[in-house]
């Protein structure tokens, strides 16, 4: 994986100076694959952490791992896929290709954005430190056990003592800011670096998305931080934000944590539109279908996501009319994100579907997502969500959009961008391998949870009793984590053979249609030889087809 | 190459109708075997059964566009997809940039579908949604701790614990209970799927609900919200009686203890140890608050909060060493002699 800054000085320096060089680096690109290995290496920590709560969870009353572990495995589970796994990948794959995309040399602020990740990556280490720490009142390795949602009072010092919580805090809040401070170098590269000709209008679709999404992470990482300062104050000043006992209102936090974690969710997903949004047309030898109306529904979804986070507070006893409102709100975002659906499967028509590995994941994505996003509109339906949420319908829901939606375009992302990153080609068969394992494995692990939740199980739970009917599905569900645990060692075991044996890629071995694909692979330092004109959402496609150029359809 | 095309499209349409077929069976057994699991297709209650016909309706709604967007996805992968073997062909296909009609039409099809399905749920939200109690109705005050329950009937003066009696409706009249919901820690959920959906007890705030049982029966439930180490062990029982029955309850609940002759030591340990200090027995010098009322110890069928059986070994492990039934559980080890033991569970057993 090592890019060549400058061709003479790498192939020859040792490793340390090859190590200096990425630690102290600004290239965007460098960055990028820096946000990638991360996210993989917490992807592997994450996941050994949902095996292990599927094993406690193999047969009823099981004794495997107990109460106190089991808490804090499902609270650390959450945190590390959300704040060190998604939200790496995407970072990573964004901060890779924008710049890119748009035929630009670098990004707005490299610095500022070499900060981001180390401050990510700092989270991260301040978060896991707690296994390594003591702790006078749980001993040795004492991870916070509040829940990835940390909802107050059970966060306050009178029923959260020690540091569990408090590296939970400090982990997500400065990892928070390093996402802050890549959106704001986003939205400004993206809106003043683009390539002379190029419009907004004219921008990769994937581009478009991600402008949305660090605009969503402007609105929406502020409020956790400051929650979470208010967090430390009730631990550590003697304020009483979240504390009923004193004043304080339990729901404050709710609030607070939801007007963020609700956006949130599409921060986590936008990215995924926009890779399969690129993926799709090319492997289907098409243009994207209605481009215009991808990228307003993608501006609709960023406004509307900010007005729907009561729609996780169903069961706390708002007002009737608040519940309606936000039921509504809810429901009013299947609109966008339908006329996305809609617009993927129409690009489909018609077109010569070449069945490689980021086609399949793309695929794959589309048809989890969906399961996902009608899940979506049950529990927006807000009785239905008085029986289901909490349980473990829900915990299926969110893995159908977040896993089999999010993470699974990410990995499609990878093995789109993996050869433009590298040099190198994916391997084909282990790709198939990777793919058919996560695909079968995950809808064999979260497919049954809608079961299981309907028939009464609550989530969160480290164990449950016999005869509830709940030992079969959650059999199936341990069964599929472990079949997905394999698919994914395939995609490690792929890139790493990839890298030492792949095939030689080439610039643009998919015959795509976007600037990334014309620089070299992996591109230069600087990015381009050349500083290509842009008169059309495709430039590439108007230099391999001057006969047919898309710039007389827009 | 279209002769090739269909032949695999036929193929594959055989081979994906076996799929639904074994999963429909697979998913029907299970089902139909465990019928004591407390799911919410078998409601008890007019309002959890009109959650259920909410839920079908919009399960039929998600079916339907799940049929045509993913027919329409699989249709077009297998039609459309480059077959393998085939000569390369490098030709591109025509490009389709959209199509406006095509569009509206599908931004207008789902506002009205989500229009619809708004009202729908607003009507329902404000059919469900209890009014305060009237005078006459059943009301109990249920608070949530780390991790039992307490139940407060306000209007006949006494306390009990974990497993909720009410009178089940009869045949010509709905006997609904009016839940208070509360918390004295944190937050807890209050769940029964076969009687009502979920509602918090939120500290700090007042939570209602109405609970009906339209025939006799346990109805299982248990916290939905996650509250801490034993939140899985937070179990709720409630006994739907008949209106007789319940009147018989009420009025052995409502009596204070009496000390039965020869358990004296065993009540003399646990007015001297610490237990006095957490539970209430009526009448008794014991007036705790942070446990169970165990006044009527002995009417409960379980323990701890549902987890076990309430009988004299359990009793007498659960005294011993709290922490092994229930890691974690708020309950302290006392460190009593095994003679101690038996003394106190002597006590306890004769408060029936």
């Amino acid at each position: 994986m090592a890019i060549a800054e400058s061709g003479q000085s790498s192939a020859s320096s040792p490793l340390v100076t090859q190590l200096h060089g990425w630690v102290t680096t600004v290239d965007h690109k460098r960055i990028g694959i820096m946000y990638i290995l991360m996210s993989f290496f917490f992807m592997v920590v994450g996941g050994i952490e949902a095996l292990l709560i599927r094993m406690q969870l193999w047969v009823p009353d099981n004794t495997l791992i107990g109460p106190d572990t089991f808490n804090q495995l499902f609270t650390m589970h959450g945190t590390t896929m959300i704040f060190f796994v998604v939200m790496p990948m995407l970072t990573g794959i964004a901060n890779y290709l924008v710049p890119l995309m748009i035929g630009c040399r670098d990004v707005a602020f490299p610095r500022l954005n070499a900060l981001g990740f180390w401050l990510s990556l700092f989270g991260g280490c301040i978060l896991y430190t707690c296994y390594f720490t003591g702790d006078a009142l749980y001993g040795l390795g004492s991870a916070p056990d509040v829940g990835w949602f940390a909802y107050a009072p059970l966060t306050s010092p009178a029923y959260a003592r020690g540091g569990a919580v408090d590296y939970w805090i400090l982990g997500t809040s400065v990892s928070g800011v390093g996402a802050l401070t890549f959106a704001v170098n986003l939205v400004a590269t993206i809106l003043t670096m683009r390539a002379p000709g190029m419009k907004l209008n004219q921008v990769p679709l994937f581009v478009w998305m991600m402008l949305i999404d660090a605009w969503l992470i402007l609105v929406a990482f502020p409020p956790l931080t400051a929650a979470q300062i208010m967090l430390i104050l009730d631990r550590y000043a003697g304020a009483h934000f979240f504390d009923p006992q004193s004043g304080g209102s339990a729901l404050l936090w709710q609030h607070l944590f939801w007007f963020f974690g609700h956006p949130e969710v599409y921060i986590m997903v936008l990215p995924a539109f926009g890779i399969i949004s690129e993926i799709i047309p090319v492997f289907s030898r098409k243009v994207i279908f209605g481009y215009a109306s991808m990228a307003a529904a993608t501006a609709a979804i960023g406004l509307i996501s900010l007005g729907v986070w009561a729609h996780h507070m169903f069961t706390v006893g708002l007002d009737d009319r608040l519940d309606a409102y936000f039921s509504a709100a809810s429901f009013l975002i299947a609109i966008p994100t339908g006329i996305k659906v809609f617009n993927w499967t129409a690009t489909l028509y018609g077109g010569r579907l070449q069945m490689r590995t980021p086609m399949l994941f793309a695929l794959g994505f589309l048809s989890m997502f969906l399961i996902g996003g009608l899940t979506g509109i049950m529990l927006a339906t807000v009785p239905v969500d008085w029986q289901v949420s909490d349980s473990y319908f829900l915990v299926a829901h969110f893995h159908y959009v977040l896993f089999g939606g999010s993470l699974f375009a990410l990995m499609g992302g990878c093995y789109y961008w993996f050869p433009k990153a590298t040099g190198k080609m994916l391997s084909e068969k282990l790709g198939l391998w990777h793919f058919w394992l996560l695909f079968i494995g995950f809808n064999l692990l979260f497919g049954p949870m809608h079961i299981s939740g309907i028939l009464g199980m609550p989530r969160r739970v480290y164990t449950y009793q016999a005869g509830q009917g709940w030992e079969f599905w959650n059999q199936v569900s341990t069964v599929g984590a472990f079949i997905m645990g394999f698919g994914i060692l395939f995609f490690f075991i792929n890139i790493a053979v990839s890298l030492r044996s792949g095939k030689k890629a080439g610039d643009d071995p998919w015959d795509a249609w976007t600037l990334e694909w014309a620089t070299s692979s992996p591109p230069p330092s600087y990015n381009f030889e050349q500083i290509l004109a842009v008169r059309s959402r495709r430039p590439l496609w108007d230099l391999k087809h001057p006969e047919d150029p898309d710039w007389k359809y827009e | 190459m279209r002769e090739l095309r269909k032949g695999r499209f036929r193929q594959t349409c055989y081979g994906m109708m076996r799929w639904p077929l074994a999963l429909a069976l697979v998913a029907c057994c299970p089902l139909l075997a465990t019928a004591q699991s407390p799911d919410m297709f078998n409601p008890s209650s007019p309002d959890a059964a009109e959650i259920r016909e909410l839920f079908y309706l919009v399960l039929a709604i998600s079916a339907i566009i799940f049929l045509l967007v993913g027919g329409a996805l699989a249709y077009f992968i297998v039609r459309f997809r480059d077959p393998p073997g085939a000569p390369r062909d490098d030709t591109e296909p025509p490009q389709i940039y959209g199509s406006q009609p095509i569009e509206i039409a599908w931004t207008l099809a789902p506002t009205l579908i989500v229009f619809v399905l708004s009202l729908v749920v607003i009507r329902s939200v404000i059919a469900m949604r209890s009014d305060p109690p009237e005078a006459g109705v059943i009301r109990v005050r249920a608070v949530g701790h780390q991790w039992w329950w307490e139940f407060e009937y306000p209007d006949y003066g006494f306390t009990t614990a974990n497993e909720l009696v009410i009178p089940s409706s009869e045949v010509d009249a709905e006997k609904p209970v009016y839940l208070q919901l509360e918390s004295a820690d944190v937050i807890h959920s209050f769940w029964i799927p076969k009687l009502a959906g979920k509602t918090d007890l939120v500290p700090g705030q007042t939570n209602r609900m109405r609970l009906q049982a339209d025939t006799p029966g346990l109805y299982e439930g248990r916290c939905a919200e996650y509250c801490g180490t034993q939140h899985a062990r937070m179990l709720i029982r409630v006994n739907a009686v008949e209106m007789a029955e319940f009147e018989k309850w009420i009025e052995n609940q409502k009596r204070p203890a009496v000390v039965a002759p020869g358990v004296e030591a065993g009540r003399q340990i646990f007015m001297d140890q610490a237990c006095a200090n957490c539970h209430t027995i009526r009448g008794e010098p014991a007036v705790g608050k942070f446990g169970p009322d165990l006044t009527h110890l002995m009417s409960r069928e379980t323990i701890a909060a549902g987890v076990l059986e309430n009988n004299r070994e359990n009793l007498s492990d659960w005294l011993a060493d709290p922490d092994h039934a229930k890691p974690g559980s708020r309950m302290p080890n006392m460190r009593l002699s095994p003679t101690e033991v038996k003394q106190l569970v002597d006590y306890l057993m004769t408060l029936e």
